[in-house]
């Protein structure tokens, strides 16, 4: 019994770390999509850049922890997801590579060629994580085709099904919002009114997909079955809706806060919602349902997970605490000016 | 012939010995970094201010690919080693876990914070966010090597639902294996971050470039540099004795022993022969060393390689050379630091000094990547010592997907690396920032806010 709560509470701290490390890495995907149709010229760039400079280090570590939490709460879901998913990985980590080392290198010489490599590594490295993490999530809704022994069935292809793509472009578009409205709160002028425009733009596209996708789930999952057995669920994506229908009214206004708020509560509760769905399972076979694993197959023992129970309460709210305390710190908007000093991206 | 075992060893040896070029850099580099911030909050001397900033730029070029390498490291259990991940995870994983929470979000945080906040916090605060990075890149070394080290020399666990599950929390985070790996490790780290700041010291030196300024840092780092390189040899010694306890057959290949002796002597020169189970040449022998060092006792038995069958013995030649290699330079670095620290204050008359200092950069790297083939080529047949196999770690892959993976990385890691390493001889190269004449720095002028 004891261990079934802790099998719980890690179930939900494995949702909450892949939603915040979705809210947060989120926007800095969406800035590196957003940059070739947004920035004109090296400057404007270069506030691109430094809209994400001082946070998308801390961001990746989300994804880090998720990644070793996974490991240590249920390692074999860890084993069989990554070796399952090999390719879409590997594809993802070079991406993420790619766009690290773009920080870092792209002002480091003057050559506009230089500078341009970097930049293509930025999208690159921006767009294939969205997408591709919104392919492998929809592909975990729908149930992967995995043995009794965890080998997967079928190749890296068989994930681009309609419903693993309809995914990972709800993803694109999600984060494309989310990082136009990062950008809207952070500039100034011309570009704060161009990335205020796109993120009207992609809003209606986003809104279709939501719609698509929350009835595609209906018809090609069993995700909604949790929701009408425990209806307080409905709270979720009720939320997803809410944040989602709150933006253009934020947007209108100029409460460009407000809105990536609302961005932030549609991404949280859209993961929170698949998640949700999945519960007991945390990757569904779609060969054979008793071949899914779930918290209770796949956990680690009770020792293991109340260790980490403890390491978890007390040091992720300090986390939280003093990256919410950077954020503050550097809320400021990126000026021109800022772009003299030799901190600057 | 090129099965998945073998893919994906290489590819894990590709992924960590890169992390490992840019991760010891990383530590040190970090601590001497906030030493020279803190000499400014202290002294208010401009020179330690604009050597935190000059060391600290090319800590963070340095510190980008450590980041991005680290991030595949982290995922490649899963990838590759999901059968060890499926039975070692309720401990193993943990520690990894643990690591990211306490470690990795503070590390990188704070770098950030550190790097575009000189403008924003109070001199102490900023010397305190590069402390913090300092400190916390350290206990990720930490918890990472604990994981090692359990790797290395199991304990706390007990076998129970077909995996290896934790028994004893306790045991694993005092496994004195994992400490021994943290203390040598580390102070290796801070040795080559001590080269690193003597030999691009020395290079403006020679050419007279900012003279007050390069002494400074010169005078820090050797002091700094000696106190790491003596105590090395010491707990490298110490580590030795510990192998020899808790890895019978790695102490066997690291010495070329081949017979078990009482009282065995050490060979200052040995050629091994692995094919025909013997040592080619074997000289200069001191009668009863070997058994003294591992043992404390000068009559002490020595298992020799012999004890055990072909399959359960790690590759002799590797792990020898690796192993002398890295002590002939521990004592290379012992020597050479006490005579820079004998010239600190008057180096810039060496020029013999200030010429190979810059050559000997390269050296601790090597010396670092050498140890980790000792650690973990002599470990072999197994991936988890005594418990489990290598070759029942790995995945079900193809080959071809190994393979494919394995030369992307060698492709991006090799460019990445080329290019980082451009880039921190550009920088190493030029020099700090020039002091600014304006009444208010440059930093804190109004227009900037
Ligand atoms: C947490 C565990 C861990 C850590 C901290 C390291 N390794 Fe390791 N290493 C392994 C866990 C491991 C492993 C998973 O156990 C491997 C993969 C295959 C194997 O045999 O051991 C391995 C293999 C392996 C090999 C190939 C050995 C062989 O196939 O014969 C080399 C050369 C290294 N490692 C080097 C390193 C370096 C340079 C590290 C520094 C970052 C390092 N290892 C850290
Ligand atoms: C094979 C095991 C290893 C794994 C899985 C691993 C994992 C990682 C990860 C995920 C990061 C990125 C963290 C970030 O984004 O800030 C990282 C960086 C780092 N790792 Fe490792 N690592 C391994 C081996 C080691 C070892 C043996 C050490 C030290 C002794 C070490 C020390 C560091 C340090 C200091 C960093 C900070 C960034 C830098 O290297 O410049 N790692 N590692
Ligand atoms: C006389 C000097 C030295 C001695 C006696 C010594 C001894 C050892 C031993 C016995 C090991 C193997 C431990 C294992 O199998 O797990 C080791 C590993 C290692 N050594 Fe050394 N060492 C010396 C110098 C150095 C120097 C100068 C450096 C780097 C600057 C260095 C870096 C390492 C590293 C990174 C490892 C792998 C991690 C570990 O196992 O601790 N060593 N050393």
């Amino acid at each position: 019994m004891e261990q079934n709560i802790f099998q719980v509470i890690w179930f939900i701290l494995w949702g909450v770390l892949w939603a915040v490390y979705f809210m947060l890495d989120g926007f800095d995907f969406g800035l590196g999509m957003l940059m070739p149709f947004i920035a004109k010229n090296d400057s404007e760039r270069r506030i691109i850049y430094n809209a994400a400079g001082p946070f998308w280090d801390g961001n990746e570590v989300w994804l880090i922890t998720a990644g070793g939490a996974t490991f240590a709460a249920f390692p074999k879901t860890y084993a069989i997801m990554f070796s399952a998913l090999y390719t879409p990985l590997l594809l993802i980590l070079f991406a993420l590579i790619l766009r690290g080392v773009a920080f870092e290198f792209r002002g480091k010489e003057e050559s506009p060629v230089w500078k341009m490599v970097w930049d293509i590594c930025l999208v690159i490295g921006s767009f294939l994580p969205a997408l591709l993490f919104g392919v492998a999530f929809a592909n975990f809704f729908k149930g992967l085709p995995i043995d009794w022994q965890g080998i997967m069935h079928g190749n890296t292809l068989s994930l681009l099904n309609p419903y693993g793509l309809l995914g990972g472009l709800l993803f694109v578009v999600m984060f494309l919002v989310h990082g136009a409205l990062w950008l809207a709160v952070k500039s100034n002028g011309v570009l704060k009114w161009r990335a205020k425009v796109v993120a009207e733009k992609f809003w209606v596209l986003e809104v279709l997909l939501a719609l698509i996708f929350f009835m595609a789930t209906g018809f090609l999952t069993d995700l909604w079955a949790n929701f009408f057995h425990y209806k307080i669920l409905l709270i979720i994506p009720a939320l997803a809706v809410l944040g989602l229908v709150a933006i253009p009214g934020f947007l209108a206004s100029g409460a460009y806060w407000k809105a990536w708020f609302a961005s932030a509560l549609t991404i949280v509760f859209t993961t929170a919602f698949g998640v949700a769905g999945l519960f007991p399972r945390l990757i569904p076979s779609s060969l054979n349902p008793s071949w899914s694993l779930t918290i209770y197959n796949s956990s680690s023992s009770p020792l293991t997970l109340k260790i980490m129970t403890v390491v978890a309460f007390i040091f992720v709210p300090v986390v939280i605490l003093y990256q919410v305390w950077t954020y503050k710190t550097f809320s400021e908007k990126v000026r021109p000016e800022f772009l003299e000093t030799e901190e600057a991206y | 012939m090129f099965d998945v075992v073998l893919l994906s060893r290489l590819q894990f040896a590709v992924a960590s010995m890169f992390h490992f070029l840019f991760v010891p850099l990383t530590l040190g580099l970090s601590v001497l970094t906030a030493i020279f911030e803190t000499l400014y909050v202290k002294t208010g001397d401009e020179d330690y201010k604009r050597a935190a900033k000059f060391w600290g730029k090319l800590f963070l070029i340095n510190f980008a690919l450590g980041v991005v390498t680290g991030i595949t490291l982290e995922f490649q259990f899963g990838t590759n080693w999901s059968r060890y991940s499926m039975y070692v995870g309720d401990i193993f994983g943990s520690l990894l876990a643990i690591e990211a929470t306490l470690a990795f979000f503070l590390e990188s945080t704070f770098i950030a914070v550190w790097h575009f906040g000189w403008d924003r916090l109070s001199p102490k605060l900023h010397a305190l966010s590069i402390w913090l990075v300092a400190i916390a890149s350290n206990v990720s070394a930490l918890w990472i090597l604990l994981a090692n080290g359990w790797m290395q020399h199991p304990v706390g666990y007990t076998i129970r639902n077909g995996r290896a599950e934790l028994e004893s929390f306790r045991a694993v985070v005092t496994n004195s294996f994992g400490w021994m790996e943290f203390i040598h490790t580390v102070s290796g780290a801070y040795i080559l971050a001590g080269f690193f700041v003597l030999g691009i010291s020395a290079w403006h030196l020679l050419r007279k470039n900012e003279t007050v300024f390069f002494k400074k840092c010169f005078r820090v780092a050797a002091t700094w540099t000696l106190i790491f390189a003596l105590f090395e040899v010491f707990n490298g010694h110490l580590h030795g004795s510990e192998v020899a306890k808790a890895q019978p057959t790695k102490l066997a290949a690291m010495e070329s022993l081949w017979e078990t002796k009482n009282g065995a002597p050490m060979y200052l020169f040995i050629v091994p022969d692995e094919e025909n189970e013997r040592n080619k040449i074997e000289l200069f022998p001191i009668p009863g060393m070997l058994s003294l060092l591992a043992y404390h006792n000068p009559s002490a038995t020595v298992k020799g390689l012999k004890e055990w069958s072909e399959e359960e013995r790690p590759p002799v030649t590797p792990t020898f050379w690796s192993f002398r290699l890295m002590v002939g330079l521990g004592f290379l670095f012992a020597a050479l630091s006490i005579w820079v620290f004998l010239k600190r204050h008057e180096i810039e008359k060496n020029h013999f000094l200030l010429r190979i200092l810059p050559w000997m950069i390269p050296l601790p790297y090597l010396a670092c990547e050498l140890g980790w083939i000792v650690a973990e080529v002599g470990r072999q047949p197994w991936i988890v010592y005594g418990l489990m196999e290598t070759s029942a770690a790995v995945s079900p892959l193809s080959p071809v997907q190994v393979g494919i993976s394995l030369a992307a990385f060698i492709l991006v890691y090799t460019l990445l690396g080329l290019v980082d390493f451009y880039l921190l001889f550009k920088y190493a190269r030029k020099g700090p920032e020039k002091i600014s004449l304006a009444p208010v720095s440059a930093a804190g002028s109004p227009a900037t806010n």
